[in-house]
């Protein structure tokens, strides 16, 4: 385990952490943004370069960006009065506490049957369009359709309402 | 039921005996048809009813002209019999039947005769009654069942007939039953005489476990017969007694009990709370003449054993008890007020006197006066409903008078009657009649005690009756409004049986003795010689002087003098004390009151104790264990099942409330469920695999 | 520690985080934070594996987590129009306010 791998790690947890757990709503935003970066050099590390190009894009050019106007147009970009926390927090920290449990356990209980390490594999953009075009043309097709509906849901979702107009 | 026809010696049975069976049918039928008639009828009801009566009356005649006709051949002795198994028990056979023979057809025409007079009349005596028709059903079943009493050749077929008359009497002397005396009149009579049927029922079982059948006769097998006599002759039973004896005086009981002898005679002048035309028909001339006909019937078993000329014990006991009542009954009627009730008291004696007859003269003998006093009865008591009728319904003697001049024709009637009654010699059929018996009772063997009491009787008949038709007839009006003649459908019937009463006596004059003969089954022919019997002419004497005797004795006391009501009898002034002893009727009925009843009364009390407290203890408590159970059902019903399904549904809805806690609205905690099941979902694959 | 047991402790460590976040944060927009957080959890786990994987060379790992890249975006959208539209209601993002579909 690289060094690079530590740090990459340090800075996502660190900025997942503080997307939760910051007051101002903005601040959690920008935080995600690291959280989001850190993910991209973690892909990249792992040789999976279109996958971390991906992520920067679309997760930090556009659902990032996405996030902040939403949290502008609900009136959010102060600090809440009372607490950014809900009532029950706890239990969900411990439903939250309790997940994690179980998946660190699964994972470190079956360290013994995991692949070492293996050479890395060459991935180039032609053969990822190939294997979409080719392999993966349904679920291309699938998400194409999926993303369309959802531009159009977006759009008619937060429209504003307008008499005589449907 | 297959149809025995039985005969002696050798003789087809002839068609009226087959069709004898319908005599007594018709009136019964006509009954229920009268029964079923809706009540204001009364045509239709009279008309069912005597044209019933006039069809058997026609019959009858018939029936008794076929048995003339035999005994004007010779042949004497004949029972035509028709017979047949009612039912079979085990191996032995129940038989019944009806018989033709003289004794039955004389008794048929007279019952016939005499009802159908009877009838005529009540359509006048009964015109004011609402019940015309109830009074007709009833009177027409009556007149049924006694012609049925008549022809049975059975003792069980007889014994039926029996209950059927006592019932209608009841039914009859009950007739007013809105009144509290008639009703206790009708439970008194009915209860006496079953006094006597529980005895004559057991007469009845005895006769027919002895010798196996009931029939009287049945080609030498009946009961009446020589075998069957033999048989019984040999059986012992108690006090020295045969069989025969002992089931004789069975019998005698019942008769007793119809007939009134002492000391079942108390329900007859009670019986008087009936219509007169059922004193008259029933309690005169028919049914209490039932008793005297049964022995009449049974007489060869009363007889058996008997050695020539003597007689037996059955017979003695008949005789001494007829005897005594006789005088008993006398005595009493010489103190009564009420008409109806002297006459009835005078019943009583006269069929002590018919029996009487029978134990010491035999069957003929009885049955002469049995017929004779049929008629002259019947005339006094038509006469004496008559009297009341137009006495606007008094009774009481003591409140008449002079009805001589108001009513001639009931007075020429009703003397007529008296007189017979007397024994007035020579144009009245009493005469001869009780002739016969005192005949009979001064040439008995045993004793002679009964003849001076029979003439005694006789004295005190005369006496009596001549009190009563002074006080009716005679002095002058005592009552309220005047009285007037009774209508021509009442004074016809009277003035018909007034001239039976005085042609009957010619067939039993000692000179032409027929009706003896007709019944004994002898040849016989007109004789003056007939009259030189021993003693005869003396006895012919002596009976018309006691009778003369009597009529003056009591016209000196009352001819003529009509005491009011509130005054003392003429009597009573004289002797005080026997005057209230019979004019309390020697008491018999209180007697009976303090014993019998009291008893009874007491049981009664007993039992009604027990059927409340014991049984309608058990009954109540196993209702209340019901009760207890229904409850518990109840409780369990509404506590444990409905309680419960109740309850069950109630933690329902808490359990329902208590779910919806879950959808709290919030999409957190949603979320978090969603999570924790994932995890252990996840937790439990994990661990299945790794296993 | 085998690398792939690490990159699947920080997945799972990311995915924990995302889900506190979206199980205890009153705003609207933090849950759908903490869901991208999930999501990109996912996805690392996607890419790890498909890096140690037995056939790195059928992209399927990669593919995949290509996909859930796009699909999250367009959720994230469509989600984000929600949330706008229930601030246009409500007044407000607050969950704990929202509970008009309590049982």
């Amino acid at each position: 385990m690289s060094l690079v791998f530590y740090i990459l790690a340090a800075l996502t947890i660190a900025g997942a952490l503080a997307a939760v757990l910051l007051k101002n709503t903005v601040h959690c935003a920008l935080a995600l943004t690291v959280a989001f970066a850190g993910l991209a050099f973690l892909f990249l590390n792992l040789d999976a370069q279109f996958a971390g190009f991906a992520q920067i894009m679309v997760y930090i050019g556009a659902v990032a960006i996405l996030v902040v106007f939403a949290i502008l147009l609900t009136k959010n970009s102060e600090t809440p009065k009372d607490g950014v926390f809900s009532h029950t927090w706890l239990v969900g920290l411990l439903v939250a506490a309790a997940v994690f449990a179980m998946l660190s356990w699964a994972i470190l209980q079956s360290v013994s049957r995991l692949p070492q390490a293996m050479p890395a594999p060459t991935v180039t953009v032609l053969q990822i369009g190939e294997a979409l075009i080719g392999r993966y043309a349904l679920p291309l097709e699938i998400v194409a359709v999926l993303l369309t509906v959802a531009l159009i849901g977006a759009v008619i979702v937060a429209m504003h309402e307008k008499e005589g107009i449907q | 039921m297959q149809e025995t026809i039985s005969f002696t010696p050798q003789l087809v049975p002839s068609p009226i005996a087959e069709i004898l069976w319908l005599i007594p049918a018709l009136p019964i039928v006509a009954a229920g048809m009268i029964a079923i008639l809706k009540q204001p009828r009364r045509k239709t009801a009279a008309a069912l009813a005597i044209g019933s009566q006039s069809i058997s009356l026609l019959f009858s005649l018939f029936a008794f002209g076929h048995v003339v006709h035999n005994w004007v051949h010779g042949d004497f002795g004949i029972h035509e019999t028709i017979n047949f198994t009612w039912i079979q028990v085990g191996a032995a056979n129940v038989d019944l039947g009806w018989v033709l023979d003289p004794l039955s057809a004389v008794m048929l025409v007279m019952v016939c005769f005499v009802g159908l007079l009877i009838f005529i009349y009540s359509i006048g005596y009964m015109k004011h009654d609402e019940n015309f028709t109830r009074f007709f059903c009833f009177m027409s079943l009556f007149a049924g069942a006694m012609l049925g009493v008549v022809i049975a050749n059975s003792l069980l077929l007889l014994f039926m007939c029996w209950e059927l008359i006592g019932v209608t009497s009841y039914l009859l002397i009950g007739f007013w039953y809105q009144k509290p005396s008639a009703a206790a009149a009708a439970k008194k009579a009915f209860l006496t005489t079953r006094v006597g049927d529980v005895f004559f029922l057991l007469g009845i079982v005895w006769l027919f476990s002895q010798t196996g059948t009931l029939l009287f006769y049945n080609a030498g097998a009946g009961s009446m017969e020589h075998g069957a006599l033999a048989a019984l002759l040999s059986q012992p039973a108690a006090f020295g007694l045969s069989a025969a004896g002992a089931i004789g005086l069975l019998i005698f009981c019942g008769a007793a009990g119809k007939s009134g002898q002492f000391p079942l005679h108390v329900w007859l002048p009670d019986a008087m709370e009936g219509p007169t035309p059922v004193s008259a028909l029933i309690h005169a001339a028919t049914m209490v003449a039932a008793g005297v006909y049964l022995i009449a019937r049974v007489y060869p078993l009363m007889a058996a054993g008997a050695l020539s000329g003597g007689t037996t014990a059955a017979l003695i006991v008949v005789t001494w008890v007829g005897a005594f009542t006789a005088v008993f009954a006398a005595l009493i009627a010489v103190a009564q007020n009420d008409i109806k009730r002297i006459l009835a008291y005078s019943t009583i004696s006269q069929l002590g006197y018919m029996m009487a007859g029978l134990g010491m003269g035999g069957v003929a003998v009885g049955i002469f006066h049995l017929i004779t006093h049929a008629f002259f009865k019947v005339l006094l008591f038509l006469g004496a409903g008559s009297v009341t009728h137009g006495c606007h319904e008094e009774q009481d003697i003591r409140r008449m008078g002079g009805l001589r001049s108001d009513m001639p024709l009931t007075f020429a009637t009703y003397a007529i009657g008296m007189l017979a009654l007397c024994g007035f010699p020579l144009f009245f059929s009493g005469f001869w009649s009780k002739d016969g018996i005192l005949d009979a009772a001064q040439h008995w063997s045993v004793a002679k005690t009964p003849f001076y009491m029979l003439v005694f009787g006789a004295l005190l008949t005369a006496f009596y009756m001549t009190r009563q038709v002074a006080y009716v007839f005679y002095g002058h009006w005592r009552g309220g409004k005047p009285a007037h003649e009774s209508p021509a459908v009442m004074t016809v019937p009277l003035a018909i049986l007034a001239f039976f009463v005085m042609a009957l006596g010619l067939i039993g004059t000692p000179a032409w003795p027929w009706f003896k003969a007709f019944l004994d089954g002898s040849a016989t022919r007109f004789a003056w010689r007939g009259f030189m019997e021993p003693g005869l002419l003396a006895l012919m004497g002596v009976s018309t002087v006691v009778v003369i005797f009597g009529i003056i004795l009591s016209w000196r006391f009352y001819g003529d003098r009509s005491p009011r009501p509130t005054e003392p009898d003429a009597l009573e002034r004289i002797a005080p004390l026997p005057w209230g002893w019979l004019c309390d009727r020697f008491y018999v009925d209180e007697l009976y009151g303090v014993t019998l009843i009291a008893f009874y009364r007491w049981w009664a009390r007993v039992a009604d104790w027990l059927d409340r407290r014991v049984w309608g203890g058990l009954v109540a408590g196993v209702a209340g264990l019901f009760g207890l159970w229904a409850r518990l059902n109840r409780f369990l019903d509404t506590n444990v099942v409905d309680g419960g399904f109740d309850k069950g549904c109630d933690e329902l809805a808490v359990g329902g409330g208590l779910l919806a806690l879950v959808q709290t609205g919030r999409v957190q905690t949603y979320l978090r469920i969603l999570a924790l099941a994932v995890a252990a979902l996840a937790a439990i694959l994990i661990w299945s695999s790794r296993a | 520690m085998t690398p792939l047991a690490g990159y699947l402790l920080v997945a799972a460590l990311l995915f924990s985080i995302g889900l506190a976040g979206a199980l205890t944060r009153r705003n609207a927009i933090l849950v759908l934070i903490g869901i991208e957080l999930m999501l990109n959890a996912a996805n690392l786990n996607l890419i790890a594996f498909w890096r140690y994987g037995p056939h790195p060379e059928l992209l399927t790992g990669m593919i995949f987590a290509i996909f859930s890249i796009a699909v999250a975006a367009a959720e994230a959208a469509v989600g984000l129009g929600l949330v706008i539209q229930i601030h246009r209601h409500a007044k407000t993002t607050d969950l704990d306010q929202m509970n008009r579909m309590k049982g």
